[in-house]
């Protein structure tokens, strides 16, 4: 059944370019979250369930809206019981209720953010790398409960923390009380009395509701998380291999999810299947196929440093479209209506070479010494794009010269008409080598100007459109190359009047390189035919001048530390002890270079294959590569998906350098700190990368053949059976003797007769005439059966037909 | 007694004189031997051990090997679903595979262990058969047949059916391509030779070890004991129409009393309850120690539990589905998961169904009977090889005198021969070439089932009719 459900999912692909259909019905549902407050709608249903507007807001408003006018209808009427026992409803919650409503006005000092940021960054092949970064933080206020203004509160459905459940439970009560009066406000307004129990169904409902999501709430426990949808591959050669955007924003292709909880070990596999399962639900993707246990593994120290209850799982074929996007921008408050995420077209991200739209979830609210910033919700998206240059006619004449000059209106086909209302920040960074200025220093002699200058004074070999608000050098600490300049534009600044359309215009042919990881990794399958093969891990020194100078940081004796992490499922059987290494492709001891491995084999229809592994190559290394044999496996006939002969998908392997960090070392400055995207960018985390996802292909057996293969198998059996118990229980010596004795008997019986005959003195007549007799009885007999047969013959015949 | 002795002195004596002794015989193995280590140092990798019809997950070595590395990286050796063999033959034949001998083809250590092994059991084979031999010829020359029956060839059948064992292709190809299947072979040798010579320790150790190795000698517990017990020693019982409902050792009894007079040999006749209880005791102490190892080499990282499930529970439940030269793996794979349970059971029942039919049919033939379980067994296994026809191919010489008039001979020896050849071709187009498929394989795996089918019926209802025959020729002697 599930597997059909890819299967149309996947034909629907192909129409899926451009079409923005769902997207304006599904805002329909969702109206706009800015807008005035008298205007709000209370109620939004998201995903099945209420979603309300921030607490206090809505205290005061049912309280002046609806209230009084049932006081007054109530007055009106003669349902004295009823209204005595919404009088004393009213009285026992209300106090709670304004109590809280004013709790949260004093607590709401703590505000919930949002920041919208956008990188812009030409890539060297031409190609520009969009970089959009929205980041919201809800505090971690125990006040709030369930309510938020901005967060999404899908997500931090997904992080609440037990402590907080029952003032969740208490927060929704003033949604109940507002739900109830008006129901009874319509109740009364139509004066219908059967309406009594549509109110107190409503009542029973709520409630029942209340305590169902609060069962909900201890579902999910999600300490971080991250998933990523994914579409094309991430070139690490030319889009670069060690900044903070490839390490962090590079994902494999598909879905990846990976995430921490906080519960007890042997509770976190049902913890991953409620996760799999509601986000699955969320970004209408097929994430729950994650949920059975060939598909996550967990890694113990790999493929993050921190040890924790991770659990990880990829699936490599999911097709990502925009019936994903949809629901990653509603999380937005501006969707994308406003802001930065205007920009988003969908057939032109669509249109690119990678896409990747991720979503980061940390939360320490667990932990409740930590007060810094309860959960923290990162959604980037990534999406590397061609620009159409105007002189495209011009491409065979100057093509490798010239980068294409570009602007957000020629991206993306839009442009920014300010930015959204509700984010504390908006800022479009335009990131650039730093190598460019050197060499146009050195092409053009134009001597010592600063950078910043030199930048948008259109002096150098290139002109933006607009100026940049601020200038971020990057640190020079290590090396030169591979650091960068940020110019930073300030969208709120703009309107729709006056719409933000940074243009990049290229004045000279310019030429840089991404800087690159120590190793370049990719993986390929080796072997031919559907029993057995081999998977290799290549790593390729990225490039030897740079790694013969510069990264020799690590210790004494240079060692490159390389993680290897790599899921492989079932079946692909794959034998450990075949692993074989090649440096500088000669065959070596494992010993010598493989520093640390844990596997954990896997078990055919229960759990995938895994290896973690540590491999301290030399750091002049030319070339090293891995390889593991495997047999491929056979499966049952409904184990194969409906295209079976397409071949099976093997994850991505995480390659990691835990002596490498990738991190911009910017000079701290205010709005830096400010910027969640250039603090993000600050953090150290260790360059990592992701290889090739593998497709092997495996035997099908005939998918017609059921019927046959049960008949044929169980037509041999018979025949084994019963031959051969007839050879055993026919007896050749007891024929003869029956046979003999039947000839005895004969004689006997002859002789008999004939005493009989003798003594009677008549000839022997008698033996003759019972057979003579018999005979015709006989005949009778065979007729008859010959007639029952027939008849049997034709009614069969008649009735088969 | 001391008549009995010289009888058999004799009777040896004129086997020697009649097949010029052991001479043929060991220049045969030893070329044997030779060509072994030949095909061993075959410069080009045959891969002869990931074929199919050679290794199934049970006997591969690279499974075996990698249990091995699983248990050398503090692991159980059952973690994942790689290695499902026996621990002892981890903890004997896994350092063999890690040892590299510089110069030399890898496994070289295993691959002469498996030669060993090939060797050790033609000549426990050559030894059964010369038992068999000397009891049947006591039989006949006791039912004054002898010279009704006396073989006109070079060697006795017990020197045939070794030199088959040891010249079988497919024996050949099980111990160069590295499956464990000669060690199994070894042991259900070895309990043929124990129960033929008598020896109970020797039976014992040999079905428990057996049974261990691969659970379907399991059921040779019955051919041992009655072998064991005294029909052995006894000429086959004639079917006479007198004593057809009778005990068939009563001709005998009243033909050696009538003729040697002795009390003992009456004595010895009836099938010994003590004889059995004695080879029980031994089973059961074989299979305390055999355990008690097991649970030492296991102990460190799994239980005595998970090894059965992990052997004895792969081996019924039929968990892989990889195509094999069985009728098993197709069926499973394509068989409706609803009914799975139902056929299993029905298949591995329809082993068992057959051991008491042929049980009481076959018992005054005890090596035969067991020859007929292992063929049954091999034939119907969740993963069979090539390794147990090659078993049951060489333990068919043994009755080479008593099957001399089989009918479909040649027509069995083309169908094996048609059938090994097919089925690599076969294996060759589904899965390297992709031009057939799945039914091809399939398809000659039905014929072999079909092929070992016949020969085991057709067996039997030779073995039959050769008692049959000696029964006929007994009593017109009698009666004359």
């Amino acid at each position: 059944m599930t597997i059909q459900i890819r299967k149309g999912k996947r034909a629907t692909e192909p129409q899926c370019l451009g079409s923005q259909r769902s997207l304006n019905s599904e805002d329909l549902l969702f109206p706009n979250q800015t807008g005035d407050s008298k205007a709000a709608v209370y109620f939004q249903l998201s995903n099945g369930r209420f979603r309300p507007p921030p607490a206090h807001r809505l205290i005061a408003h049912h309280i002046v809206d609806t209230i009084a006018p049932i006081f007054f209808r109530v007055s009106r009427t003669m349902w004295l019981p009823l209204r005595l026992t919404l009088l004393l409803l009213f009285l026992l919650l209300s106090p709670r209720a304004l109590l809280r409503s004013g709790s949260a006005a004093v607590v709401s000092g703590e505000e919930e953010e949002f920041h919208e940021e956008l990188l812009l960054k030409p890539l060297p092949d031409r190609k520009v790398l969009a970089h959009f970064h929205f980041h919201s933080i809800a505090p971690p206020s125990k006040s709030n409960g369930r309510h938020h203004h901005l967060f999404p509160k899908a997500i931090s459905q997904l992080v609440l923390f037990p402590s907080s459940v029952p003032f969740a439970m208490w927060s929704d009560l003033d949604l109940i009380l507002n739900f109830l009066f008006r129901l009874l406000n319509n109740c009364f307004s139509s004066s219908r009395k059967y309406d009594v129990f549509l109110i107190v169904f409503a009542l029973i409902g709520v409630i029942v509701g209340e305590f169902l999501s609060f069962g909900q709430v201890q579902k999910f426990r999600v300490k971080e998380m991250e998933l990523s949808f994914t579409q094309g591959r991430w070139n690490y050669e030319r889009w670069g291999g060690f900044d903070p955007i490839s390490s962090n924003n590079a994902k494999p292709p598909g879905v990846e999810l990976w995430a921490v909880f906080d519960v007890p070990e042997d509770q976190v596999d049902a913890y991953w299947k409620n996760l799999t399962n509601s986000l699955s639900g969320l970004f209408c993707a097929s994430i729950n196929f994650l949920e059975s246990s060939t598909m996550y593994s967990a890694p113990k120290w790999s493929f993050r440093i921190t040890p924790g209850r991770l659990r990880y799982g990829t699936l490599p074929r999911e097709a990502v479209c925009t019936e994903n996007l949809t629901p990653w921008l509603k999380l937005l408050p501006c969707r994308d209506k406003a802001g930065l995420a205007a920009l988003l077209d969908r057939p032109s991200i669509y249109k690119g070479f990678y896409h990747s739209q991720r979503l980061y979830l940390t939360s320490n609210a667990s932990v409740p010494a930590e007060t810094v910033s309860g959960i923290s919700l990162e959604q980037t998206l990534t999406v590397v794009l061609q620009p159409n240059s105007p002189s495209s006619s011009s491409i065979h004449s100057g093509e490798s010269n010239f980068q294409p000059s570009w602007s957000l209106s020629s991206i993306f086909g839009r442009k920014i008409s300010g930015k959204c209302v509700l984010a504390q920040s908006s800022i479009v960074y335009l990131q650039l080598e730093k190598s460019i200025f050197s060499e146009q220093k050195d092409n053009m002699d134009n001597g010592p100007n600063s950078l910043a200058s030199e930048g948008f004074a259109g002096g150098s070999g290139f002109e933006m459109s607009l100026d940049p608000d601020i200038v971020i050098e990057e640190e020079n600490q290590s090396q030169h190359k591979g650091s960068s300049v940020l110019y930073g534009f300030w969208v709120e600044k703009y309107n729709e009047s006056q719409p933000f359309d940074l243009g990049l215009k290229w004045k000279y042919p310019v030429f840089w390189s991404s800087r690159q990881a120590p190793l370049h990794a990719s993986r390929f399958l080796m072997g031919s035919g559907n029993e057995r093969g081999a998977i290799a891990i290549l790593f390729k020194s990225a490039n030897s001048a740079d790694s013969s100078s510069g990264s020799r940081h690590v210790s004494d004796g240079c060692e490159l530390q390389v993680d290897v992490f790599q899921v492989v499922p079932w079946y692909i059987k794959v034998y450990y002890h075949s692993l074989q290494i090649f440096v500088d492709d000669e065959a070596k001891p494992i010993g010598d270079f493989v520093h640390k491995i844990q596997v954990s084999p896997s078990k055919d229809k229960t759990s995938p294959g895994m290896m973690e592994m540590l491999l301290k190559l030399p750091c002049d290394v030319r070339s090293a590569a891995l390889t593991l044999e495997f047999d491929k496996g056979f499966l049952h006939i409904d184990e194969y998906p409906p295209d079976a002969n397409q071949g099976y998908d093997i994850p991505s392997a995480v390659i990691s350098f835990p002596s490498f960090h990738s991190v911009m070392h910017l000079l701290s400055n205010d709005s830096i700190r400010k910027s969640p995207l250039l603090s993000r960018f600050q953090e150290k985390n260790r360059v990592q990368s992701y290889t090739e996802v593998l497709l092997v292909p495996l035997t099908t057996p005939d998918f017609s053949m059921p019927y046959n293969v049960i008949t044929i198998t169980c037509t041999v059996f018979a025949l084994f059976f019963g031959s051969l118990l007839n050879v055993l229980r026919r007896r050749v010596g007891e024929e003869e003797r029956y046979l003999k004795a039947g000839k005895k008997k004969g004689w006997l019986r002859v002789l008999l007769s004939r005493l009989l005959a003798k003594l009677r003195g008549k000839p022997m007549e008698e033996p003759d005439q019972p057979s003579s007799e018999s005979a015709p009885l006989i005949g009778k007999k065979l007729v008859l059966k010959v007639i029952l047969v027939a008849v049997l013959a034709v009614a069969w015949q008649f009735y088969s037909t | 007694m001391p008549t009995a002795n010289t009888e058999e002195e004799n009777s040896k004596s004129e086997l020697q004189k009649n097949h010029g002794g052991g001479g043929g015989f060991t220049r045969w193995a030893v070329v044997a031997v030779i060509f072994r280590l030949a095909l061993i140092y075959f410069p080009g990798n045959l891969n002869l051990s990931s074929r199919p019809e050679v290794s199934t997950p049970l006997t591969s070595i690279r499974r075996l090997a990698e249990g091995y590395w699983l248990k050398q990286s503090s692991m159980s050796p059952y973690a994942g679903s790689m290695y499902h063999g026996s621990p002892l033959l981890l903890s004997v034949l896994g350092p063999l595979t890690v040892k590299r001998i510089e110069g030399q083809p890898s496994h070289i250590l295993c691959s002469l262990v498996f030669v060993l092994a090939d060797l050790i059991s033609s000549i426990l084979i050559r030894a059964t058969g010369r038992k068999l031999q000397i009891a049947y010829r006591k039989s006949l020359k006791s039912l004054n047949l002898l010279n009704k029956s006396t073989d006109s060839g070079a060697l006795s059948s017990g020197d045939i059916a070794a030199l088959v064992y040891l010249w079988n292709p497919f024996t050949i190809v099980a111990c160069v391509g590295l499956s464990t299947s000669p060690v199994e072979n070894l042991f259900t040798i070895l309990t043929l030779y124990g129960a033929a010579t008598g020896l109970a320790p020797l039976a014992a150790f040999g079905w428990v070890m057996a049974t261990h190795l691969s659970l379907y000698p399991a059921i040779l517990i019955i051919p041992v004991n009655l072998s064991y017990s005294g029909s052995w020693f006894y000429p086959p019982a004639p079917l006479s129409p007198e004593y057809t409902y009778a005990p068939p050792s009563k001709l005998f009894r009243s033909k050696e009393h009538g003729k040697v007079g002795d009390g003992k040999s009456s004595q010895e006749i009836i099938f010994s309850w003590r004889r059995v209880f004695h080879l029980l005791v031994w089973t059961s102490l074989w299979s305390v120690y055999v355990l008690v190892l097991c649970s030492i080499s296991v102990k460190q990282h799994g239980s005595l539990q998970e090894m059965f499930q992990r052997t004895y529970g792969f081996i019924l439940t039929v968990e892989d589905l990889s195509p094999n030269i069985g009728v098993l793996w197709y069926f499973f794979a394509e068989v409706f998961d609803f009914f799975r349970d139902f056929f299993l059971i029905v298949f591995h029942s329809n082993i068992l169904f057959m051991i008491l039919p042929l049980a009481i049919r076959l018992k005054h033939r005890p090596c035969f009977l067991a020859f007929v379980y292992i063929a049954i067994s091999s034939m119907l296994k969740s993963y069979p090889s090539v390794g147990d026809s090659a078993l049951y191919l060489g333990l068919l010489g043994l009755f080479l005198d008593e099957l001399a008039d089989m009918q479909f001979s040649f027509f069995l020896f083309c169908g094996y021969v048609g059938v090994s050849l097919l089925s690599p071709v076969m294996h060759n187009l589904w899965i390297w070439r992709g031009t057939g498929n799945a039914n091809f394989y399939y398809a000659t795996a039905m014929a072999y089932a079909c092929f070992q089918i016949v020969l085991v019926v057709e067996s039997v209802s030779s073995m039959l009719n050769h008692d049959r025959k000696l029964t006929k020729l007994s009593t017109s002697k009698l009666q004359k």
